[in-house]
């Protein structure tokens, strides 16, 4: 448990589902997903991360999607409603709340579907005690979560502190940083949470607004390459459709007797659902290329980010280095399973590491600073929330102060 | 189902538990099992550990005997006292979260319906009262208006058995309870209402009284259910340990409910009927011949 996993250069194990080489309905060929992102040419189209759900979700091979509206999802989930209108799913509707939404895509993947949603904030912590059932049940159901604020008091802006309800899920949670992560973990995202040793969902995250509402410069794949279809009988438990011998089976929480080995049932689940989640990163670290990025990481100071907190530490790398200060980065792409081995070695030889973050809870800092050694190099910050933006500036200038080198006070911020 | 999936290889045949060889040789897949055959065939639920003289169990008895086709039925259940039993059959049983079980049964049986077009998949969904009108009424609503193809039961105790006896939604009037230490508020909710307003093609009160009525009700609603949409039983099953009902009076309570409140009534569409007349005619027919 818990070692660096190399990004191994033999990629990940080759589907060889029937459907491998035959074509959709909509004429496009099912693709090993190696060859689809390896092999296959890319052309960069200029989309809103919206559109950029939509433009993976074409090529997702999904069976069926359900949607709720929430902002700032729900220009995606109607995008997605727009492909199933033009055949590429073959169910989509709208659920009568976050709760029931992640109940239906429960039943579909119990089903033997391969199931896609989005939701963000609010509609994030409704639909909780599914997220933890999913899990618990073996469903690689994949929900794309556009992070904003938290009620109470009501924003809608963005903030990432719904993804630390999400860190003790069961679930496998990944972290976009721009518009091209987001297409390529979306995508890719199906395919390990569908081994499998790991058989779990997956909650692919973006910052909400940042990702969702601007345009960015994204390498698509080929239009007529899809996924190969989801296949059920791979599933580590049995599919509930009745075609298994009809044995007592059932995929429940082990709570119906009081006894022994109820108990000792249900905590040996939760640990092989926590032992799945790691064994993961063999297939994440060969697809996404390494659960963590690093660049100068020989540099005394550090910033230690994930999603878009990392886009604007490197703008701060820029303006700090005309200044003649080096700074390194480590960019942290998945959360679960955490990369416990590779922060720990990324940093090792760092003196300051700075942890900006879109929230107030400051969950990535905690996250890091209980895997590191000598934790009190680590600086939680800066934090802003509710929808503030991260000017690189506002991590320049926490960087200088804590070196002890005089700044002058940021418009609008007070001093 | 395949049954070839259920049939083991003879070599190995001999080293599988008796229960499993009983249920292929004996059980009531693909043969279309009646009341008058119990005794004689291998249930697929015989054991459970709910309350001695519960009336929910005998329902959930009959209810299994009335599934059309067990071989390709998936049972939908929640928190409450009939998972108990209901999740020891030899059919599938999912249970997700209490509450969601018209949400996760629209989600499975659109998904079967896709993987599966040529071949019927029965998605039941046997829920407690409280889980169906108080926490899951969202869900309960959605699917009938939506008119998704499966059936709910409600097995109604009118109350929260499996939390120790407080007041539900299907609680009467003035009933004094845990949660409700002045008595119920409001009234019992209509639910058979609630279904005709949302044009169920198929809706029936039962009490199990009558065995064989129990399950050709549950038989009827899962056939309708196939062909037309959402249908609905709602099923008095006595909670002898909150109600107070001493188990041999089990039997006598449910009668004087029936008799009093609870008569057993079938509302069914102009087409449901033409279907299901059809399809009792056909079988009368088979069975005439076969004399
Ligand atoms: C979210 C959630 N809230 C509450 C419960 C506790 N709970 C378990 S069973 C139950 C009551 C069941 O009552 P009913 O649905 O009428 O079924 P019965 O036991 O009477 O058959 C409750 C409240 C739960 N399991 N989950
Ligand atoms: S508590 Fe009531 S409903 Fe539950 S098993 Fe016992 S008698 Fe039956
Ligand atoms: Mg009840």
């Amino acid at each position: 448990m818990n070692k660096q996993v190399e990004s191994p250069k033999g990629r990940i194990i080759k589907s060889r589902h029937v459907k491998l080489g035959t074509k959709n309905k909509k004429g496009q060929t099912f693709t090993d997903v190696n060859e689809m992102f390896f092999e296959a040419e890319r052309t960069a189209s200029f989309l809103t991360g919206s559109e950029v759900i939509r433009e993976a979700i074409k090529r997702a091979s999904v069976g069926m999607s359900i949607a709720y509206p929430i902002t700032p999802q729900s220009e995606a989930a109607a995008l997605i409603g727009e492909l199933y209108a033009e055949g590429y799913l073959d169910d989509y509707f709208r659920g009568e709340s976050e709760f029931a939404v992640m109940s239906q895509c429960a039943g579909a993947a119990f089903g033997g579907m391969r199931v896609f949603t989005t939701t963000a904030g609010p509609g994030t912590l409704r639909a909780m005690e599914n997220f933890s059932m999913w899990a618990g049940s073996r469903l690689p159901i994949q929900v794309c979560v556009t992070m904003r604020g938290v009620n109470s008091p009501l924003s809608i802006q963005p903030d990432t502190l719904e993804l630390s309800y999400l860190l003790e899920s069961g679930m496998l949670l990944w972290h976009a940083e721009t518009a091209q992560d987001l297409y390529d973990f979306i995508l890719k995202g199906f395919i390990v949470a569908e081994q499998p040793d790991v058989h779990l969902p997956i909650a692919v995250c973006c910052d909400g607004f940042f990702v969702t509402h601007t345009k960015d410069t994204v390498e698509l794949t080929p239009e007529d390459l899809c996924l190969t279809p989801y296949d059920p009988y791979k599933s580590p438990v049995p599919c509930m459709d009745m075609e298994c011998p009809p044995i007592r089976m059932m995929r429940d929480p082990f709570v119906m007797k009081s006894n022994y080995i109820s108990y000792s049932t249900h905590a040996s689940w939760q640990q092989e659902v926590r032992a799945a989640i790691e064994r993961s990163r063999k297939h994440t670290a060969a697809l996404i290329g390494g659960l963590i990025d690093v660049e100068n990481n020989d540099r005394d100071i550090l910033i230690v980010s994930s999603g878009t907190a990392v886009s604007q530490g490197r703008e701060a790398i820029r303006l700090l280095e005309e200044e003649g200060i080096k700074v390194g980065l480590v960019k942290i792409k998945t959360i679960r399973p955490f990369p416990h081995e590779e922060v720990r070695e990324a940093v090792k030889n760092a003196k300051h590491i700075f942890v900006p973050e879109f929230n107030m809870a400051g969950w990535l800092a905690r996250e890091i600073k209980s895997v590191i050694n000598d934790n009190d190099r680590v600086i939680c910050g800066p934090q802003v929330a509710g929808g503030m933006t991260l000017p690189s500036e506002v991590i320049v200038e926490e960087i200088k102060k804590y070196l002890g080198i005089k700044v002058g006070s940021l418009a609008g911020r007070g001093s | 189902m395949s049954f070839e999936t259920l049939r083991p290889s003879p070599a190995l045949k001999e080293f599988l538990p008796v229960e499993y060889k009983d249920l292929v040789d004996h059980g009531p897949y693909g043969k279309n099992k009646k009341v008058s055959d119990m005794g004689q065939f291998k249930e697929v639920l015989e054991e459970h550990p709910m309350c001695a003289g519960c009336a929910m169990t005998l329902f959930i008895r009959l209810m299994f005997i009335g599934l059309p086709n067990p071989e390709h039925t998936i049972m939908v259940g929640t928190a409450g006292c009939g998972r108990l039993a209901i999740s020891q059959a030899s059919v599938p049983f999912i249970y997700g979260n209490y509450g969601d079980t018209n949400a996760v049964a629209s989600g499975l049986k659109r998904g079967l319906e896709l993987r599966y077009p040529n071949q019927f998949k029965d998605v039941v969904v046997a829920a407690g009262d409280g889980g169906l009108v108080d926490i899951g009424f969202q869900g309960l609503m959605h699917s009938w208006f939506r008119h998704e193809k499966f059936t709910t039961i409600m097995l109604d105790n009118e109350v929260y058995g499996n939390t120790g006896g407080q007041e539900s939604g299907m609680t009467n009037h003035g009933k004094v309870l845990k949660m409700a230490p002045r008595g119920k508020m409001g009234e019992k909710m209509d639910v058979i209402g609630l279904a005709k307003v949302a044009k169920l093609d198929y809706i029936a009160r039962v009490v199990p009284t009558n065995p064989a009525r129990v399950a050709r009700t549950v038989r009827r609603a899962v056939l309708v259910a196939r062909e037309f949409g959402a249908t609905y039983v709602q099923a008095y099953t006595s909670c002898n340990i909150e109600y107070s009902i001493p188990t041999p009076e089990v039997m006598k309570d449910a009668f004087e409910v029936e008799n009093e409140r609870y008569g057993f009534e079938e509302i069914i569409s102009d087409r449901a009927k033409a279907y299901l007349d059809e399809i009792e005619k056909k079988e009368k027919q088979a069975k005439k011949a076969k004399k």
